[in-house]
């Protein structure tokens, strides 16, 4: 009996052990890895000009930028809407240039919004593809962009009672938030079902 | 084992009982959520204009109650049942349970009630408000520690019969996990790095916490109510430390494909293949086990279910072993696939063997049979049913929409194309409800007709 506990020890300690070497060499290594990459997403030195009606100042922008991560996590946005693109699958005929850590190095990205589930498209590459105003309307009542959406609308976000409703600082975070993100990237195709403006990500050779 | 009228001092039956009353009625809630939410995909979404019930929301609070609501009460209550009894030392203090009990659930409900305000929290399977993420980890070691140093540590100079192994491996893996993975992805690593230890987090919640305290209650079952000794006490423990080796570097399968370095993804899916080690030598365990008497198994609702369940644990891990390779995620991942092999993971398995331990409990926990058996095999078939049809279709539109998006369609003709398949799955949720509301009424109709037996005993 007493050699049985002796052995079960040394085993519930292998147990353990074998739980913090994958922690560490298949959690910690890669995450010390990617997070010595320098991050490539460019920094906000102005505001772009489709925002400037609403925003004046760069600060309150930058914030607003954040306020709309907030949004994009609280609504659970991603839970329907991943935030990388694959090498695979013809991900970046559809989507654009192929993810890459360095952009992820930023404070937006604490937590990371990745996804692991697609019920809506992509949205790494959204920023620029489509108007404020397309955002909005779409927001609003996702039906009025796609009658065949299977989003939620978000009307809480708007000021109703007037007409046609407002987008309220919330909506506008929110949009500011989706604008910016990849829009900076070269060589992405702003239509998506715009075959021709294909471009394809650069190769290691090219660089 | 044989002697079980003689140990019941050691079981606190009040505190079990009060765990398995209110995960029933959190297994409500998690069904009630799921199936709301899938309204919202067929276009008859019942409140789509009032925030707090935003199906965003309401998804958040369907997989966080499954989770933190359902499971971890049931299993708790579980291993506060069947450890005392393997030991035969009761766990360090009954009131200390209580207290747990209280809190825990108390943070169960704060953290509904926040992520419907919300105060969601953007890891899969850790929504919960990161307010109250340190004290479910605080709660959570109160809870190992009643166990683990009561009765598994007191009751040390006893060999472990395989389940106690299991569960002293769970208890020890669970604070450890949901520390990693609360904290480190939130407020350490951004981006890519957090990823990788979110994608680790996923799957040791569910490899490290619900697997091995499931597969511990099967193997407490399975004897029991066969009345004949389990198949081969070797094969479980093959099975036990290929799971404590195996599943803990499964986790970048999650994010394949992903910016996370490329070798870790390899690694991942390596040792997501050695998995068939474990599922094999267990379900042929537990198979062997039920060959011994097939009839026994037919005739109990409790056998019946964890027969259900280790077919889909079967069917699961296979599916896992396969779908976890690079040239299957091309397709799979992103769609409805993944969404179906969490449900046959979580209900058709583990859910379903926390059903067939929450039968055999009936007698022990009301002192009487239970209400209807008519009642429980409505439960059993409409679930089973209900898990069946959801996972084939959720497969199925897995694959089309996999394919779909190969082939470069635009994506809101998937979303058309995806339609009939999800209303399959809501028909499939309704089942499943039903189901659920059968069970709690048969709880329900326990309780009561034990308590007129009992009253009229007391005035004859």
């Amino acid at each position: 009996m007493k050699n049985l506990e002796k052995f079960s020890t040394i085993f519930l300690l292998a147990g353990l052990i074998s739980f913090l070497v994958a922690f560490t060499v298949l959690g910690v290594f890669p995450a010390f890895m990617t997070d010595g990459i320098k991050n490539t997403a460019p920094e906000v030195v102005e505001i772009p000009e489709e925002f400037q009606e609403y925003f004046s100042d760069l600060e309150d922008y930058k914030a607003a930028i954040f306020e709309g991560r907030d949004i994009y996590v609280k609504e659970a946005c991603w839970h329907c809407h991943s935030q990388y693109v694959r090498p695979v699958g013809r991900e970046p005929e559809r989507y654009g240039l192929v993810a890459t850590p360095g952009e992820y190095q930023n404070d937006l990205n604490l937590p990371h919004l990745f996804g692991t589930r697609r019920v809506g498209p992509d949205l790494s590459r959204e920023g620029g593809k489509r108007s404020n105003d397309w955002h909005f309307a779409h927001l609003y009542n996702p039906k009025s962009t796609e009658p065949e959406s299977v989003m939620p609308a978000y009307s809480w976000y708007f000021d109703e009672s007037v007409n046609p409703p407002k987008p309220k600082r919330g909506a506008v975070a929110l949009v500011a938030y989706l604008q910016q993100l990849g829009g900076w990237q070269e060589g992405i195709y702003k239509n998506q079902y715009d075959m021709n403006a294909i471009t394809m990500p650069p190769s290691p050779e090219d660089e | 084992m044989q002697a079980q009228t003689n140990d019941d001092h050691l079981v606190s039956l009040p505190l079990v009982r009060a765990h398995i009353y209110i995960s029933v009625a959190y297994a409500l809630l998690v069904v009630l959520a799921g199936l709301t939410y899938s309204l919202q995909f067929i276009d008859l979404y019942p409140f789509p204009k009032f925030e707090f019930l935003s199906p965003g929301r309401v998804r958040m609070v369907h997989t966080q109650a499954v989770a933190y609501a359902w499971l971890a009460n049931v299993f708790f209550g579980i291993m506060m049942y069947m450890i005392p009894k393997l030991t035969r030392k009761p766990i360090l203090s009954e009131k200390f349970g209580w207290f747990c009990f209280y809190v825990y659930n108390f943070l169960v409900v704060a953290a509904v009630v926040l992520i419907l305000g919300g105060y969601g929290q953007a890891l899969e399977w850790g929504e919960t408000p990161k307010i109250l993420d340190p004290f479910i980890a605080v709660a959570a070691v109160c809870w190992v520690v009643n166990i683990l140093v009561g009765s598994i540590w007191r009751g040390r100079n006893e060999p472990y019969y395989v389940s106690v192994w299991y569960v002293l491996a769970a208890l020890l893996w669970t604070p450890l996990v949901y520390v990693m993975g609360n904290f480190l992805p939130e407020y350490v690593f951004p981006g890519t790095g957090g990823a990788t230890i979110t994608s680790m987090y996923i799957h040791d919640l569910v490899g490290l916490f619900v697997t091995p305290v499931g597969i511990a209650m099967a193997y407490y079952l399975l004897p029991v109510l066969m009345k004949k000794p389990l198949y081969s006490h070797a094969l479980s423990l093959i099975g036990f430390w290929g799971l404590a080796f195996f599943y803990p570097m499964n986790s970048a399968h999650h994010f394949l494909w992903s910016p996370i370095p490329m070798w870790t993804q390899y690694a991942s899916v390596v040792a997501s293949v050695g998995v068939h080690v474990v599922v094999y030598t267990v379900v042929f365990n537990i198979f062997a086990t039920m060959a011994q008497d097939w009839s026994k198994v037919y005739e109990n609702i409790s056998l019946r279910f964890l027969f259900v369940g280790a077919l889909s644990y079967l069917v699961t891990c296979i599916q896992c072993a396969i779908h976890v390779t690079l040239s299957v995620q091309e397709i799979i991942h992103f769609t409805d696939w993944v969404v179906g092999h969490a449900h046959l993971v979580l209900f058709g398995t583990f859910s379903f063997w926390a059903f067939a331990f929450i039968y055999y409990l009936i007698p022990k926990l009301f002192g009487t049979k239970v209400f209807s058996k008519g009642m429980a095999e409505w439960h059993f078939w409409l679930s089973t049913l209900g898990i069946v049809i959801m996972d084939i279709d959720l497969m199925c539109a897995g694959l089309v929409q996999g394919h779909m998006w190969k082939g470069l369609t635009p994506f809101i003709e998937t979303v058309i194309a995806s339609k009939p398949y999800w209303w399959i799955r809501t028909f499939s949720g309704v089942a499943i409800l039903t189901g659920e509301v059968i069970f709690l009424i048969n709880l329900l109709m326990t309780y009561f007709s034990n308590k007129e037996q009992k009253s009229q005993k007391v005035t004859a």
